[in-house]
């Protein structure tokens, strides 16, 4: 993207099916355009997810075998602490966020950084979690949803980790977010997103046993 | 821009479209809408010529009731390519690439909102297109599970190795599914935030209207068939069990996965198509769209109905009742925003001064084969009737109507319809009579006697049959040949009058939209001047100006 074109995007969400009245001879909101597309994209993706989770409460309410012999449960309580983090780091990142747009750098880096730990330690409790299961993506569906799952979702907060420090790097560059940037907006949104996937499934497969 | 004297217009270094390396920018990664919509047509039709082929070899073994002609398990390699092809390389991309060209041009946009997007995601259809052609060549062949590759049939390796025909299979429709979630995003995009000043929702051609209706159902269907596939994929090389009946898993559940997505996705082909007739049949005609709105509105009513009408594929999967009841009602519902639309096309044909030419006809006949296409539809919606014909021939004739009869024709007829304004160059009527004609009688020789044979009892995807099936497969193969037969005149008819036909004016039609305004071929920036609309659409036998600024739109160096 080119940060010359870049305005301020979320000026922008609020009315993204507004009559296209703008100058005519050359020229549309291109940072508009880029926060409307990837908003759809998001809608998109969350359906993925959606199917992800109706598969799993059919396999839940219908297979003959639910949980693999030698396995009683989940142990919640890892877990839990994984949730609160990374649901924190969602209003962290909100913090950072109105630092750069009150034009504070140090702020917004400060705030930016502490989120991708918090997603870094996201992911490291879920690495530690699996390492201590008894069973692995081949024992039954139980083993194959509770890993596809946790770990297209892991993927998620692995690529939302990659984008915030991507962003913070972009940061260093003189002038570069002195009228705001997708990057920054659109990171944020995807964090929001991935975070919301993370609720429900912590309560299907956690909550729900 | 008229007073740019003759050596200013001399020194200007741009693309020509008429210029004589012209053809380069075909190759390249270009981002003009205009040549991704030609580059995706060229390449969607090359693989059409493909598909078309294994259906030939297929009539050719079916032309006698023994397994004689090829070997039963390349017979089954033949129907899941011919399929997969048809729809992945065929349909979504020429449709994509009508798309493509057309709806920046009737919009009022200089391009897409994503260009380079648009670019990647054309630029995907040769790679995967490539990926699946390579599992020709690997031990075992391609995949035999057909389009819809159901497990158990498709977990089956009995060679063992990791890349199978299946395994290419999927990775190919995987990319498939990325590329057209690209140009979801970047359609959906365009057409919500790039219109022209004046072009409001309700001014829009209907075109575009199918074409939204179109890409929401690939944005919300695609993802619930990538899921399925991503599953299928681990049940393949992870040793998971999730559609494996064998270790607890659940195969109907692919079903479901698999058909939330694929019915809609007819819907993804036929929708643009009900656009194409809704733009030709006015011209043609000389009599605005009747109904205008409602139409535009029945395209999105078919999105909303198409994500509740799938089961119907799986009557006979072990579906409880309810269910099927339910879904019989849902899918007959459809039939409603559908046949308000014909209704409309009939309205806006009747008493106009019809001129029958090549884009009406192949219009004309699309529609009369969607009729045809939509009563048996409503039977197969039936439970009784769909259990009866279930994986019958009956089911082949009536998609074939709809995906050649309705969709080809239309094709066909959006193909000639704007060959001017692509090329720059009139075709040749002549020829292009001689190609409908070929093409109407060979699609109704090939697919009509497939319902006498499902009713019969005929099932699908055998390579071998009861003699006393004989009679109606003999007539369907020579369909089948007629058919191959005639995408020659169209081959040459377009090549040729791309090469050397008459100059094509920029109207030379008489059409009423933002595309006709311009040059045939459209300048690389499309409008000098974004258009300000001032009319609704579809204006004929109405004395209104459609932009209020038509002098100021032409690029003035390019004109001709």
């Amino acid at each position: 993207m080119n940060p010359a074109e870049v305005d301020q995007s979320l000026n922008t969400l609020g009315a993204p099916s507004q009559p296209p009245a703008r100058e005519a001879t050359h020229g549309h909101d291109d940072a508009g355009n880029r926060m409307f597309g990837f908003i759809v994209f998001l809608l998109s993706e969350s359906v993925i997810f959606f199917s992800f989770f109706v598969g799993y409460i059919v396999y839940k309410t219908s297979a003959p075998e639910w949980l693999p012999a030698g396995v009683t449960g989940l142990e919640i309580r890892e877990p839990a602490i994984n949730t609160v983090v990374l649901v924190s780091s969602s209003f962290v990142i909100y913090v950072a966020e109105r630092f750069l747009h009150d034009k504070n750098i140090w702020g917004f880096r400060g705030f930016w950084l502490l989120t991708a730990l918090m997603g870094s330690y996201f992911l490291y409790g879920q690495a530690v979690e699996w390492r201590g299961l008894s069973f692995g993506l081949t024992d039954g569906v139980f083993g194959g949803t509770f890993y596809l799952l946790t770990g297209f979702h892991g993927l998620h907060v692995l690529t939302g980790v990659l984008l915030q420090l991507i962003m913070l790097g972009r940061s260093f560059l003189p002038g570069n977010y002195d009228k705001g940037e997708f990057g920054v907006a659109a990171t944020s949104l995807f964090w929001h997103f991935v975070d919301v996937i993370w609720i429900i499934l912590f309560v299907l497969i956690y909550v729900w046993q | 821009m008229t007073n740019l004297s003759v050596e200013a217009i001399a020194q200007i270094e741009q693309p020509l479209p008429g210029a004589p390396d012209n053809w380069k920018r075909f190759f390249s990664f270009s981002t003009d809408h205009k040549v991704i919509g030609i580059q995706y047509l060229v390449t969607a039709f090359f693989f059409f010529l493909i598909g078309g082929l294994l259906a030939m070899v297929m009539r050719g073994e079916l032309i006698t009731p023994e397994s004689d002609l090829v070997d039963r398990a390349v017979y089954n390699a033949m129907f899941t390519m011919h399929g997969t092809i048809m729809l992945f390389l065929w349909t979504f991309p020429a449709l994509l690439g009508l798309s493509n060209y057309l709806v920046p041009l009737m919009i009022g946009a200089k391009d897409m909102a994503f260009p380079k997007l648009n670019a990647v995601a054309f630029w995907m259809v040769p790679v995967f297109g490539f990926i699946l052609m390579a599992s020709f060549f690997v031990p075992g062949g391609p995949s035999q599970s057909g389009w819809w590759a159901y497990p158990p049939v498709s977990l089956q390796n009995p060679t063992g190795n990791l890349i199978t025909g299946q395994t290419l299979w999927l990775v190919a429709v995987a990319i498939s599914g990325v590329a057209s979630i690209m140009g979801a995003v970047n359609f959906v995009t365009t057409i919500a935030r790039m219109r022209a000043p004046g072009m409001y929702w309700f001014r829009m051609p209907v075109f575009v209207w199918t074409v939204l209706a179109a890409q929401i159902i690939q944005l919300v269907g695609l993802p619930a068939l990538t899921a399925g596939a991503i599953m299928l994929l681990l049940d393949i090389t992870a040793g998971t069990s999730f559609f494996d009946p064998a270790k607890g898993g659940d195969p109907v559940l692919f079903q479901h996965f698999f058909w939330f997505y694929s019915h809609p996705a007819v819907y993804v082909i036929i929708l643009p198509i009900f656009g194409v007739f809704s733009e030709i049949f006015p011209v043609y005609a000389r009599k605005p769209l009747f109904g205008y709105k409602v139409v535009a509105i029945s395209s999105l009513v078919i999105t909303g109905l198409s994500a509740v009408v799938w089961v119907h594929h799986m009557f006979a999967s072990g579906t409880p009742g309810w269910m099927r009841m339910l879904f019989m009602a849902t899918t007959m519902l459809i039939s409603v925003p559908t046949g308000i639309k014909v209704f409309a096309w009939v309205a806006t044909i009747w008493g106009g001064k019809l001129r029958l030419n090549t884009p009406m006809l192949f219009a004309l006949g699309g529609l009369t084969m969607f009729v045809f296409a939509g009563v048996t539809g409503i039977m197969l919606a039936a439970v009784p009737f769909d259990i009866h014909v279930n994986n019958t021939y009956f089911v082949v004739g009536h998609f074939h109507y709809v995906i050649y009869g309705a969709t080809v024709m239309g094709m066909y007829a959006a193909i000639y319809h704007w060959f001017p304004k692509m090329t720059g160059r009139m075709y040749s009527e002549g020829l292009g009579k001689l190609h409908f004609a070929l093409t109407f009688i060979g699609t109704n020789l090939n697919f009509f006697p497939m319902h006498p044979l499902g009713l019969m009892g005929m099932p699908r995807r055998v390579a071998s049959y009861d003699p006393e099936f004989a009679f109606w497969n003999v007539i369907a193969s020579l369909g089948g040949f007629l058919l191959g037969m005639s995408t020659l005149p169209f081959l040459l008819n377009i090549i040729g009058s791309w090469v050397q036909g008459e100059q094509a004016p920029k109207n030379p039609w008489r059409a009423i939209g933002l595309e006709w305004l311009i040059s045939s071929p459209p300048s690389a920036e499309n409008f000098e001047e974004l258009p300000i609309v001032i009319a609704e659409p579809y204006g004929y036998g109405k004395s209104e100006p459609l932009v209020s600024n038509p002098d100021a739109l032409e690029v003035a160096h390019e004109s001709r």
